[in-house]
């Protein structure tokens, strides 16, 4: 029997009615699922507040949260006048010495960290492929090992290595390299799956071991993404370094913890403005540094 | 260097419940040229991958002279993987690396963990190199990366890399299944050089019969993983070739249709 254009019509209403079914189902779930959430974090609260003439209220949690948030931000402006403003930025930035150092700090913590990250993850990369591990169980612990090192936050590394290793960036570094050779690990390793064996085998033919198998056949083969890679966790890394300081783990987050402890809201927006420029500059030039890699792949 | 005869003794790989290769008994005296034919499937390449160890058999031996390949683990499989050089259909080679560290390659073997991750290599290693691709036409192209170079160059270059390995059996699996006709000759027309010149036992895997015909000594025919056919070219009839393949409904099997042959003589 030939297939005719009424039969294609038929089918074709058919697949069309199923996809559009799926799509409404896909839907609703999402809707349910979103809604059940809000209801759990606490969105449909109905809170109680004083009125500016004494009188008590009640409104939707978000309706009266939200005017404080403006309250907060007030609070962290400084007083800039047109006719003392260098005096002005001067008292804002009162603490520049100190500040100035720490940014270093922070910027170095970020440094040092993403190059242990990336000699640990890159040497746990070839282990944790599955097209290249030179065996299952070896496999199954190194994804282990990164799965490990990248679900814990750096912050509670850090917490950990300033019990260790007392307070200091030292324990900044080691805390944000254990989380970067996880999760660098784990990205260099998805390049390593998508690789061309060929070269590998051709390797393992000539009488190369698992490591020249590594070295010369697979690493040729990833460095472009490895580089990539690498640029972007050095960005991550050095917003992260300018955090962990709050627990002691040196850089620029310790201001920020005795900024919030004693409430000098001024400086608190004065940091906010250092690593706010510090991350957009390191930002900027990786990105650069990453197209002309992306960009000398195209060419080659 | 002291040769000996290559055996394979009742050799069988299986996958899952297909035997790629079963119960294949051969010998192969020294310095012979045989080539492999038989229908794609046949064990061809699972055959040549047994010999140099890429895959381990399920069931069988091969032995060189007294040594039991199959025995082999580290550093003396690694050895013997040098010994027993292979080229393939894809030339395997890493084509962001030059010509030159591709060549290179071949020598790793005998490299400790240090030098071969730090990619060094002594003088008179990279001279022997030089002089693989100087034999082989290859020297203007030394610096170029791999990846850049057509087809019949890098099979050349791929050749290059065996030779430096210093071998004594040359497997090749598809070697000109990739090429045309011209730099599948002058492939052919290299290993055969090697064969003559330096003595290689040469075991190279073919699909056209005429190739197989000009060049080898020896021929043998495999089907279903099994030894069908084992002669000199003379002996491979028209009837034992539609045997081979399988092709008793075609009238006529015209080896000329699926020739890639082209009679030049170029030095290798």
């Amino acid at each position: 029997m030939a297939y005719t254009t009424a039969d294609f019509d038929r089918d074709f209403a058919r697949h069309r009615r199923k996809s559009r079914l799926t799509f409404w189902a896909v839907m609703v779930i999402l809707a349910l699922l979103t809604w059940a959430t809000a209801q759990m974090s606490g969105f449909f609260r109905v809170t109680q507040l004083t009125l500016a003439d004494g009188s008590r209220a009640e409104a939707w949690v978000v309706a009266a949260g939200l005017p404080r948030l403006g309250e907060y931000l007030e609070k962290t402006l400084p007083v800039l006048r047109a006719e003392s403003l260098a005096a002005d930025f001067g008292q804002w930035f009162w603490r520049w010495k100190i500040w100035g150092w720490l940014l270093l700090e922070t910027v170095l913590i970020g440094f040092l960290a993403t190059v242990f990250g990336v000699a640990g993850g890159l040497v746990l990369s070839f282990a944790a492929a599955r097209n290249l591990s030179p065996s299952r169980p070896v496999l199954w612990i190194t994804r282990r090992i990164l799965e490990v090192m990248r679900t814990v936050p750096d912050i509670v590394f850090a917490l950990i290595f300033v019990f260790c290793f007392g307070v200091g960036p030292m324990a900044g570094v080691l805390a944000i390299a254990m989380h970067s050779t996880g999760a660098l690990g784990k990205l260099y390793s998805e390049a390593n799956e998508n690789i061309d064996m060929r070269p590998v085998d051709g390797i393992k033919a000539a009488g190369g071991s698992w490591a020249d198998q590594m070295r010369w056949g697979a690493l040729p083969q990833v460095i472009p993404n490895i580089i990539s890679y690498t640029l972007l966790r050095f960005e991550i890394n050095v917003r992260s370094s300018s955090i962990i300081g709050y627990v002691g783990a040196g850089g620029l987050g310790q201001e920020l913890r005795t900024a919030i402890s004693l409430q000098e809201y001024t400086d608190l927006s004065a940091l906010f403005l250092i690593i706010f420029v510090t991350v957009i500059v390191i930002d900027s030039v990786s990105e650069r540094l990453r197209h002309r890699v992306i960009g000398m792949e195209r060419a080659a | 260097m002291e040769q000996h005869t290559l055996s394979l003794k009742d050799l069988t790989r299986s996958f899952g419940d297909t035997k790629a290769v079963d119960r294949v008994s051969l010998d192969i005296p020294p310095g012979q040229f045989v080539g492999v034919i038989g229908r794609s499937g046949a064990g061809k390449s699972t055959l040549l991958r047994l010999v140099n160890r890429l895959i381990d058999p399920t069931q069988g031996q091969v032995t060189y002279g007294p040594r039991d390949i199959t025995a082999l683990k580290g550093r003396a499989l690694r050895e013997w993987r040098r010994d027993c050089a292979m080229i393939f259909q894809q030339f395997n080679l890493v084509e962001r690396l030059d010509v030159l560290s591709n060549v290179l390659v071949g020598r790793l073997a005998d490299h400790g963990f240090f030098s071969s991750m730090a990619m060094q290599f002594s003088d008179a290693e990279r001279a022997e190199a030089l002089r693989a691709l100087e034999r082989l036409d290859l020297l203007p192209q030394a610096l170029q990366k791999a990846g850049t170079l057509s087809g019949g160059l890098q099979q050349r270059v791929a050749i290059a890399r065996a030779l430096v390995q210093r071998p004594r059996i040359m497997l090749a699996d598809e070697p000109i299944a990739s090429l045309d006709p011209g730099n599948a000759t002058r492939v052919m027309e290299a290993l055969k050089t090697i064969n003559a010149e330096d003595g290689l036992t040469v075991l190279v895997n073919l699909h056209t019969l005429d190739t197989a015909r000009a060049y080898c000594h020896r021929i043998i025919a495999m089907r279903a993983g099994r030894v069908y056919f084992d002669g000199v070219p003379r002996q491979l009839t028209d009837d034992v070739v539609r045997d081979i393949y399988g092709s008793e409904g075609l009238q006529e099997f015209n080896e000329a249709v699926t020739s890639t042959a082209v009679r030049i003589k170029v030095p290798a």
